[in-house]
């Protein structure tokens, strides 16, 4: 299902042409993806919740661990998202990804880092062309999403223009909420187009969607507009990424695949801080979605602080001990250990 | 070979610490047993875990004999506030060694640590916390006017979950103000005799509690024994109906909580994912091992392929082994017989023609094992959705209505359990009220609380266990 090159998935389709094959109907009308999204099955929230919590009471130790913590380690779109950003603080953001741990250069490399559209010829810069590790940009106006198409599109081709792999959108939670879903449908659409070769993340903001029904209608309703990528949050807005919210949207990926053929991606978002959470979601990752999405191609950490954490835990299995802030090399060093 | 291979997580047997032997525990302190020992094995390896007693006549005269001492001089004469005390004394000892008993059970047993660990002893524990707090309310009960206690109590337990089975039995007897004669299942007798450990370290009277280990014949002296006021009685309708047949024209009293072939309905507006968890939950919790197991599923021919292809992919990642592994999702079957019994029926599905599945995961070479089973296109009249096989089998039958759901559902002999998943609350209540089961879940399945109480129509017994309802056989009222 995979494709070699990193590029979007589906890049040339027309949405809209596939989104009316797949249901079955002549012209894409809200009434006919309202129906469509209305007729998935619901989620019952206390089943949901249990699941969640006994996949996270699997033990995950060993050599297993260490597999975990170094897969995890690769899935982190390594972020910096705020007001105060400097191109400073961007380089020395590239500089971590690139070399997460100066103490042990086995350590691997973070996928991605994430920043705002300003800053991604910056990071393009410090990464340099052969790092492996992509530059994510956030775009249409996040994270709000309140502004004009017109807007949303000129912020997503800026940052494509200035060298970015992957962009990740907002959807407009107030039209989703008050049941305009071809609008979303159509500014999904139309912002994967101004991607061109650029990965199309989606972020549904699920913390503002609140049930898990419309976790679910906003994870099939962003896959069925193009997204590569289905992501949870901002970061902005609490709750964010929750394991029962990403535990749905796994079985939406798993189940469009099993429908279309298509590989979408995941990525939670937003207080995943420590390795035990990390794992938690690789876990549910492999038991709800399978292996074929246990790589940084189809699965994402969207987070800034869980990456030290994931190093300090690696110098442990490594060492025998647990060592501190101390030997976590940061520009903006937390003191939390 | 899967990408996240979890390393083996045993838990650690170092917290146990067990006797090459066990005597019976007789007015509050272990005692020789006047019968041959049996050995008590671990059913994941086949190890011997103890030699335990077997109780004679004698030894189950003797214990009667205690308990009503007990009963007399010292229990009955309680403040029903002091028995409080010691019911709660006990289950913060239940709870401070959680963890032995976890393990315990887990080897004893067969079943896998994350049950024990996270279902068994802790709703033992609440058990004992939740009768505590009725001891001296009795009176506002609504159990009836002036309610105290028979007296002596004769309890025989079942295997699937030994020390549950035995808090179900022990705290709301204790808590009315009787004493007990309590018999634990013959292949997993070790929870129990810690169980009498821990009434010492409670102070707990002597002979208030009495256990006395052994197999049917030990069962029938205690049935038979004529200084039992009540009967309690957990385990298959055969002997259930053995029981009731030996106490018929007494004046001995008794519940029984007997087999099952619980009926889990799922219809075509059901939450799909969590179905098949439930699905799941239902029949493969505990290896199956389960009397109101979710043993027939009925799923509304709509969605019966989509929900049948969904169930077997989640059974594939069910992992199958090792029960003190805290990954283990499925442990091991309880014992030989047990086993031999699944095979049985399994094999009869089979030759009836149903369509027979099942994981294909490896299994371990010593102990007794089963995987995860399928029988789709079952029909009512094949041995496997008629009787209980209280192992890892499950059985797919389809339907069309919700009428030919209830027809169906009902159409057992059995009546412990139901369930129902549905979007549509009008459809849930409708469908209780219409089905013959003392429990029936809706979008959930095998959930229990002490505060609900649990029994069943038909052959699946008589009488109530837990909540306000579990209090009433163990009283008489009136003048």
């Amino acid at each position: 299902m995979s494709t070699p090159t990193d590029t979007a998935v589906g890049a040339s389709v027309d949405a809209t042409a596939r989104a009316r094959d797949l249901l079955g109907v002549s012209r894409l009308t809200n009434q006919a993806l309202t129906t469509w999204l209305h007729g998935l099955p619901g989620v019952d929230q206390v089943g949901c919740e249990a699941r969640a919590a006994s996949l996270g009471t699997r033990s995950i130790k060993t050599t297993s661990k260490q597999w975990a913590i170094d897969t995890a380690i690769s899935m982190i779109d390594l972020t910096t998202l705020e007001g105060a950003d400097t191109p400073g603080r961007v380089r020395g953001l590239a500089a971590k990804a690139l070399v997460p741990d100066p103490s042990d250069l086995s350590t691997p490399r973070p996928a991605a880092v994430c920043v705002y559209g300003d800053m991604v010829t910056t990071a393009k810069q410090a990464l340099g062309p052969d790092s492996g590790v992509k530059v994510a940009a956030v775009a249409t106006a996040f994270p709000s999403g309140r502004a004009s198409m017109a807007v949303k599109l000129a912020d997503t081709r800026d940052a494509v223009k200035a060298g970015a792999d992957e962009i990740d959108m907002v959807i407009d939670r107030g039209a989703f909420l008050a049941g305009d879903y071809l609008t979303v449908f159509n500014q999904i659409a139309e912002v994967k187009k101004a991607c061109g070769d650029a990965r199309l993340k989606v972020i549904m903001e699920t913390g503002e969607l609140v049930t898990y029904d419309n976790v679910r209608r906003a994870s099939w309703l962003s896959m069925l507009a193009g997204g590569d990528f289905i992501k949870t949050s901002t970061g902005k807005v609490q709750p964010a990424a929750t394991l029962p919210v990403t535990l749905i949207m796994l079985e939406a990926v798993r189940d469009w695949r099993d429908l279309t053929g298509d590989q979408v991606g995941v990525k939670p978002a937003g207080g995943i801080k420590t390795s035990k959470d990390a794992i938690k979601f690789l876990v549910t990752v492999s038991e709800v979605a399978g292996d074929d999405w246990l790589d940084n191609r189809w699965f994402r950490f969207g987070a800034s602080s869980l990456l030290n954490d994931l190093l300090l835990q690696r110098q442990r299995l490594t060492t025998g001990a647990y060592s501190g802030a101390s030997y976590i090399a940061d520009d903006s060093p937390s003191t939390a250990y | 070979m899967p990408k996240f291979e979890y390393a083996p997580a045993p838990e650690s047997t170092s917290v146990v610490d067990l006797e090459t032997s066990y005597g019976l525990f007789i007015n509050g302190e272990f005692v020789d047993g006047h019968g041959e020992s049996f050995k008590s094995i671990s059913p994941s390896s086949e190890e011997v875990l103890a030699e335990v007693s077997e109780a004679t006549d004698a030894d189950v005269d003797a214990a009667v004999k205690a308990a009503r001492t007990a009963y007399t001089r010292v229990w009955s004469r309680m403040s029903g506030a002091d028995r409080g005390k010691y019911l709660y004394r006990i289950a913060r000892i239940l709870q401070e060694r959680a963890r032995e008993f976890a393990v315990l059970e887990s080897l004893d047993n067969g079943k896998p640590i994350k049950e024990s660990r996270d279902v068994d002893i802790p709703l033992a524990a609440a058990h004992f916390f939740y009768n505590a707090g009725w001891a001296d309310k009795l009176e506002y009960a609504s159990l009836g006017a002036n309610p105290r206690p028979h007296g002596v109590v004769g309890q025989v337990i079942p295997w699937n979950f030994p020390l549950l089975m035995l808090s179900w039995k022990i705290a709301p007897a204790l808590a009315t103000g009787n004493t007990v004669v309590l018999k634990p299942a013959e292949t997993t007798p070790l929870t129990a005799l810690l169980f009498a450990e821990v009434c010492q370290q409670a102070d707990l009277p002597p002979g208030v509690v009495n256990i006395v280990t052994g197999a049917g014949a030990t069962g029938q002296a205690i049935v038979d024994h004529p200084g039992i006021d009540k009967l309690a009685f957990t385990g298959s309708t055969g002997v259930g109906k053995m029981i009731a047949r030996s106490i018929a024209g007494t004046r001995k009293k008794a519940t029984l909580e007997l087999g099952g072939k619980a009926a889990n309905i799922v219809f075509d507006d059901a939450p799909i994912d969590q179905a098949v968890e439930g699905i799941v939950n239902g029949i493969f919790f505990n290896q199956g091992h389960v009397c109101c197991a979710g043993s027939r599923l009925l799923v509304q021919e709509s969605v019966a392929d989509e929900v049948t292809r969904r169930l077997k992919r989640r059974i594939g990642t069910l992992r199958v082994g090792d029960p003190l592994d805290k990954n283990t999702d499925i442990g091991a079957i309880n014992s030989r017989a047990q086993l031999d019994r699944i095979i049985a029926l399994t094999e009869a599905g089979e030759s009836e023609g149903a369509e027979r599945w099942d994981n294909g995961c490896e299994l371990p070479s010593s102990g007794f094992w089963f995987r995860p089973t399928v029988f789709t296109g079952v029909t009512q009249t094949h041995r496997i959705a008629q009787e209980e096989i209280f192992g890892p089998v499950l059985s797919v039958l389809t339907f069309r209505t919700p009428q030919e759901a209830v027809a169906k559902a009902n159409n057992t002999p059995y009546g412990l359990s139901a369930g129902i998943w549905t979007e549509k609350g009008s459809r849930i209540l409708w469908m209780a009220d219409q089905l013959k089961a003392g429990v029936v879940w809706a979008n959930t399945f095998n959930k229990f609380d002490p505060t609900s109480p649990f029994g069943g129509y038909k052959e699946s017994g008589y009488g109530r266990e837990g909540g306000r309802h579990g209090l009433e056989p163990y009283v008489r009222t009136g003048a």
